[in-house]
């Protein structure tokens, strides 16, 4: 069962950062991708770039309408996600829990509806 | 022969459901197989009369009811089709259907029901229609929520069990004492609505109260761990007070104040008793802790012949095991019955002053009773109004109303 993980943690603490806490927050992760990939949980997963790059589209009675940043202003945002395979749900929330911003920020285990 | 089925229904009904859940891996498939497996016992046993095992009998002819249900919707879905062969098939796993096998189901059903991935209020309607077999109204009634709202919860919570897949397992040893803790918190939670019911005219309702401790019951007999034990102990604890801390006008009774010849002595020897077992498994959890102050309590044969030394000993290891306010409080009730009410009245204020039990309205009524023993009739008087002002249980309204009235006629 496919599962997707959306990591959310506070965006501002990325921009205070030094730059040898932000490498190893990257080599955390690095380690943390090889391991599900070597396991055989790993499908895909992307950091994103910040919410100031996004920007959301509507359609609403034919007509496009377009705003900048994300669709809500929430305390802690979305920065990236893993696509995972997991047996259960125990098993994906064990992974998620690895996530390294989990200790900092927050992960929200999503199962994918089978089409 | 009616009655025999009623009494299988009654003894075996649950177990059924559990094992056909685990084989069927649907819980509306599940319940009804459950319903159709005792449609046609009611008719097979007239003739034949009840099987040597009932129990085996009633999960294979539920599941052979659903696998026909499924059958016949394959007809109409293709999907399903797929499913009707995986179960049909010769690769179909034997599965032991009594036993050990069973009893595992049932634990598997429980720690399921109570899955931290569901929502708290779900956790508990769930376990109580699933584990207990109440059905919904009686539930909804218990909770105070209509009928819809609760049906609604349930089939959401059955929703998240299917589609985001929580197992049916019972959890990991490294995962256990997490899991458990979530497991005993919703039996808790169900006592405590039976035993001090969070608002309405009435004080208790033992039914919900009795559910909880036969849940504990059944799962101290599954699991026996520490903490498990311990809730059994403290919830029979407090049952055996039941009677006497509500008069027979239906006011509440403080514990010092109780008629202690109303208490239940049985429960208590057997709530002792669970509590050395609790203590002899290793280093005491809070409900353990709990359960060895409500055990002082219960063999001290006058409130003034309570151990308040050990009371205070023992509140020492639970703030260490599981710190919170509401404890804090509580130690210092019984730092005022062992070292005097204005030790127990600076410790109480101290709390207050950070702000943590503002809001609580217990908090208010502890420092009015204190004040109240202290001759500060003034204070007490403003602490029970502002008790008062926070109280929704009609019971304990009158109670502080009662303390306010007494207090201002001395005054005036």
């Amino acid at each position: 069962m496919k599962y997707l993980c959306l990591i959310y943690d506070q965006e501002a603490k990325w921009a205070t950062m030094s730059k040898a806490e932000s490498d190893a927050i990257y080599a955390e992760y690095g380690a943390f991708t090889n391991s599900i990939k070597e396991s055989g949980h790993y499908i895909g997963g992307n950091p994103l770039q910040p919410t100031h790059t996004g920007t959301t589209v509507r359609v609403r009675n034919g007509k496009i309408s377009t705003t900048d940043g994300p669709f809500a202003e929430t305390k802690e945002q979305l920065g990236g996600y893993y696509l995972i395979e997991a047996k259960d749900l125990n098993e994906a929330l064990q992974i998620g829990s690895r996530i390294p911003s989990a200790r900092s920020g927050s992960i929200e285990v999503r199962p994918v509806q089978a089409m | 022969m009616t009655s025999d089925i009623e009494r299988v229904y009654r003894d075996e009904s649950r177990r059924v459901l559990a094992t056909l859940i685990r084989l069927l891996g649907d819980f509306d498939l599940a319940e009804e197989a459950l319903q159709e497996a005792f449609a046609a016992a009611l008719v097979q046993w007239e003739h034949d009369g009840v099987p040597a095992n009932p129990r085996a009998w009633l999960i294979s002819t539920g599941r052979f009811k659903a696998i026909d249900q499924l059958r016949r919707r394959a007809r109409y879905d293709a999907s399903v089709a797929a499913l009707v062969h995986e179960m049909d098939g010769a690769s179909w796993p034997v599965t032991p259907i009594d036993g050990d096998g069973v009893e595992d189901d049932r634990l598997r059903l429980i720690f399921t029901c109570c899955h931290p991935a569901l929502a708290a209020d779900a956790r508990i309607a769930l376990t109580l229609r699933e584990v207990c077999g109440l059905d919904t109204e009686a539930i909804a009634h218990a909770f105070l929520v209509p009928p819809p709202t609760l049906a609604q919860r349930i089939v959401r919570a059955k929703g998240k069990i299917r589609d985001a897949r929580i197992p049916y397992q019972v959890p990991s040893r490294a995962d256990l004492p997490d899991r458990l803790d979530a497991v005993l918190h919703v039996i808790y939670l169900v006592f405590n609505e039976g035993y001090s019911a969070s608002s309405g005219d009435s004080l208790t309702r033992p039914d919900l109260s009795a559910e909880a401790i036969r849940l504990a019951r059944l799962l101290v007999d599954l699991l026996p761990e520490s903490e498990a034990i311990g809730l059994l102990a403290l919830m029979l604890l407090h049952e055996a007070r039941r009677d006497a801390r509500q008069s027979s006008s239906g006011d509440l009774v403080l514990l010092d104040e109780q008629d202690r010849t109303l208490w239940d002595r049985e429960l208590i020897d057997e709530g002792c008793a669970l509590v050395q077992r609790a203590l002899a498994l290793g280093p005491p959890g809070p409900y353990a802790l709990q359960a060895a102050i409500a055990a002082v309590h219960g063999e001290a044969p006058r409130a003034d012949a309570t151990d308040w030394e050990e009371i205070v000993g023992l509140y020492d290891l639970l703030m260490e095991a599981a710190p919170s306010p509401v404890i804090e409080l509580n130690r210092a009730a019984a730092i005022a019955m062992r070292d005097g009410e204005e030790a127990g009245l600076t410790l109480l204020d101290a709390i207050l002053e950070r702000g943590d039990l503002a809001d609580y309205h217990l908090a208010h009524s502890a420092r009015g009773a204190l004040c109240r023993r202290l001759g500060k009739n003034a204070e007490a008087i403003t602490s029970y109004r502002r008790a008062l002002a926070l109280a929704t249980q009609e019971p304990e309204r009158r109670f502080l109303q009662r303390n306010i009235g007494e207090l201002e006629a001395l005054s005036s």
